[in-house]
């Protein structure tokens, strides 16, 4: 068997148009003009709008002015909120990068260059509506207003740590804010979130659910359990796959990508896809908002695919330059959400000046919520949590096995 | 012979086979180009094209499903899942199809696939990058489970693996990818240059499966073992100043048990320790064996050293972690009472 296998095949194998060394390139990209495409009514069907999911939905211009039908309505103050959260976000991010690189915690992930995709959707979600999050979605936490402190002292696996020291840096959640728990496990949220919408239609709620995946995680069955249920019983879910390009090292086009779009996957369930401009705040709250209008008045699920970069490492853990051109974000053809936005505040009279006071003010609270934090410990210094606790919660009350077992660890430092 | 750590010791097991074997495929998550997030393929896609080492969509089932595909078709895939505890989506394919294809077709259909994994802690990976979920696996017939503790053993019985034409599950202990540990986080990290079992040969050799090793012959108490922890028992019978028999299983499905009864019989006492939790893990397999076939020559209660009971927690690493301390205190209790 296998006698004439070469090390080449007629299998196609997708690769990058660049890797280290080479020119970055985007052609591959699909680039619609800002304004150029239409906004349908919420109830319309998937089969009808199927440019929507192979063009790109895209609202700010070059010169920053917000053109065409996806416009949306926003006052200068909500967009200078918009701002505040981007900024806060990138801030929050390039505060722990450094408190990783000084060992102050174990682990960490940015999302630089995503951070319109959490800020303008929960933004544009209700505060009573679920919201399930990857764990590159950090902006959704620091929209709906969760102290930074509590952020901290999570990855900082000390006293007050909302998890009491049993995940790794960034695996928030907040059941008073709904937004769900991260699972290191990829995808798991894209059901769960289909599932608790589908709960709040059987009881009667309004709140929608919404739930973010990257794109190299739409392989997983979970991305197909989710767009069947979501399809099947028609539930008020935003199904969003943010396509930052990257997986690791690996590219979109091994998760499918090469060929149609991530959005174009929801037409094949019945279920309308979008494809939005990522990093254009504009285009992604308004996308949102349209999707969120559906759920909400019983249109049925939407997914969203937002397209962006991963401008940063995939984790403390990874070294980007291994597998793509150091210069590649640089190219990155929809640039940077915050600066995109910058220039059109610019046109409502928003100076530098302006933007630099917004600037040094998060980087202030950022300051002072990390010396916050540091008062409740370090993974190794400081108050800690009692070990003990290590025992609670695997059950709702814990089991006489558990606590023999605790008693056993105890008794060894006798 | 050269001085290898575990990652290039299962590197070297690739290389020889993708070489020697053209129907050998390499298959995984960030395992080409990049060469693997703990670099164990690295190279071996430039040596041998992307057709043959090849990155796979981020979907376990799907990994494990194609590669049964490809390995009826007459292929030997070997696949990576990037952490054990990434394994559950394809654990149907695992369970119903690969380990069961064989006896279900009396033998008509046959899968040779090898399905390579880092597991366990000590690494701050929190519940999702520490598991240990070998017994999930000892507990389905048809596949056989393989946890080596250094380089040598690693790339024999990796070899073994991909020639053998039945599916394997080869658990890595990637705590021990870099150097040996000795229990103690914060002793210094040591590398693997100075560990005997660090001389590997260049080129061919396979281990074979159900065979365990004597790692430190002794009279009084058996000390069962595999993975990370046959480093650690090496501490915790130093520690406890006890002359253990520590015996590293290697492979738990085939498992030697002639080595563990002979070696119970005469030390006349057994502790077990591995770092899954306790409770219907590997260890009370081993408990129950040494039971059956040594009754009469036990001299103490059979006692297991294991994680505890709970998810892998983040902040409690070391107090989770089967450490040397709590090995030596079971040693101690088998040999003095409690
Ligand atoms: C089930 C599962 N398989 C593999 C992994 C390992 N892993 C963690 S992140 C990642 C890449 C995910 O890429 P993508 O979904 O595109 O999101 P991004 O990191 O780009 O935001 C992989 C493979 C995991 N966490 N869970």
């Amino acid at each position: 068997m296998a006698t004439n296998m070469t090390n080449k095949s007629r299998l196609h194998i997708p690769a990058p148009p660049a890797r280290p060394g080479e020119a970055p390139n985007f052609d591959y990209l699909e680039i619609t003009p800002p304004g150029a495409l239409d906004r349908p009514p919420t109830d319309v069907k998937a089969r009808d709008i199927e440019h929507l999911n192979q063009g790109m939905i895209r609202v700010l211009d070059d010169e920053g002015h917000a053109v065409g039908p996806w416009a949306p309505q926003l006052e200068l103050a909500d967009l200078q909120v918009a701002m505040r959260h981007m900024l806060l976000t990138r801030a929050f991010d390039t505060h722990m990068l450094r408190m990783h690189r000084q060992a102050k915690i174990t682990f960490y992930m940015q999302c630089t260059g995503e951070e319109a995709v959490a800020v303008a959707s929960a933004m544009a979600l209700s505060p009573g509506d679920m919201l399930f999050p990857s764990y590159r979605t950090q902006g959704l936490h620091i929209t709906r207003g969760r102290n930074l402190v509590d952020l901290m002292c999570q990855c900082l696996s000390n006293s007050k740590d909302m998890c009491k020291g049993r995940q790794m840096p960034i695996m928030y959640h907040w059941a008073r804010g709904n937004i769900f728990s991260i699972s290191g496990n990829l995808t798991t949220q894209f059901p769960q979130a289909v599932g608790w919408a589908m709960g709040a239609a059987i009881k009667g709620d309004d709140d929608i659910a919404a739930a973010w995946i990257g794109e190299g995680s739409s392989a997983e069955a979970d991305f197909h359990h989710a767009l069947t249920f979501a399809s099947v019983y028609r539930a008020p879910v935003v199904l969003n796959v943010v396509n930052n390009q990257w997986a690791i090292s690996t590219f979109q086009g091994v998760a499918g990508g090469e060929r149609r779009s991530f959005a174009a996957r929801g037409p094949g369930y019945g279920v309308p896809g979008i494809r939005v401009d990522g990093n254009d705040f504009l285009a992604v709250y308004a996308a949102q908002q349209w999707a969120a209008h559906r759920a909400r008045h019983s249109h049925g699920p939407t997914l969203v695919e937002l397209v962006t970069y991963r401008a940063a490492a995939h984790s403390t853990s990874d070294d980007p330059t291994r597998y793509r051109p150091e210069d590649e974000g640089a190219a990155w053809p929809l640039g940077d959400p915050i600066e995109r936005l910058r220039q059109h505040l610019g046109h409502a009279g928003w100076s530098d000046a302006d933007q630099a006071t917004m600037q040094s003010d998060v980087e202030a609270q950022v300051t002072e919520s990390w010396e916050a934090a540091l008062r409740y410990g370090t993974l190794s210094s400081g108050p800690q949590l009692d070990r003990n606790e290590m025992f609670e919660d695997v059950f709702k009350d814990i089991p006489d096995a558990l606590i023999k077992q605790r008693n056993q660890l105890l008794e060894l430092d006798d | 012979m050269a001085r290898l750590n575990m990652v290039q010791a299962l590197n070297s097991a690739m290389d020889v086979m993708l070489e020697r074997d053209q129907s050998v495929i390499v298959f995984g998550q960030d395992i080409g180009y990049f060469g693997g997030v703990f670099r164990c393929t690295d190279g071996l896609q430039r040596k041998y094209g992307a057709h043959r080492v090849v990155d796979a969509p981020i979907a376990e089932g799907g990994i494990v499903g194609t590669s049964i595909g490809m390995a009826v078709n007459g292929l030997r895939p070997v696949a990576e899942i990037q952490f054990a505890d990434y394994i559950y989506p394809g654990f149907d394919q695992i369970v119903s199809e690969l380990a069961k294809l064989r006896y279900r077709t009396a033998g008509d259909f046959f899968a040779p696939v090898t399905i390579r994994t880092p597991c366990g802690g000590g690494i701050r990976g929190g519940q999702t990058h520490s598991q240990s979920p070998e017994g999930l696996f000892t507990h389905v017939n048809g596949i056989k489970v393989i946890m080596p503790s250094n380089p040598y053993d690693a790339k024999g019985l990796l070899i073994n693996a991909i020639e053998d034409d039945d599916p394997v599950i080869f658990f890595e202990p990637k705590r021990i990818y870099n150097g040996p540990f000795s229990g103690y986080p914060d002793a210094p990290a040591q590398a693997w240059n100075t560990h005997p079992k660090s001389e590997v040969p260049e080129g061919y050799y396979t281990l074979p499966f159900g065979r365990a090793e004597i790692v430190r012959p002794g009279a009084d108490v058996t000390l069962l073992c595999y993975g990370t922890m046959v480093h650690v028992a090496e501490s915790a019978a130093t520690l406890a100043e006890v002359d253990a028999e520590i015996i590293d299983l290697r492979s738990l499905v085939p498992l030697d048990t002639d080595t563990i009864i002979e070696s119970v019989k005469k030390t006349g006492r057994c502790v077990i320790t591995h770092e899954a939790t306790k409770f219907g893990g590997f260890g009370a397999e081993l408990a129950a064996i040494v039971q059956e076939q040594c009754f009469y020559h036990l001299e103490a209660p059979v006692l297991r050293v294991a994680g505890w009971d709970t998810p892998y927690p983040h902040a409690f690493e070391w107090d989770y972690f089967p450490g040397p301390k709590r090995v030596a205190a079971a040693l101690q209790e088998v040999l003095e009472g409690p």
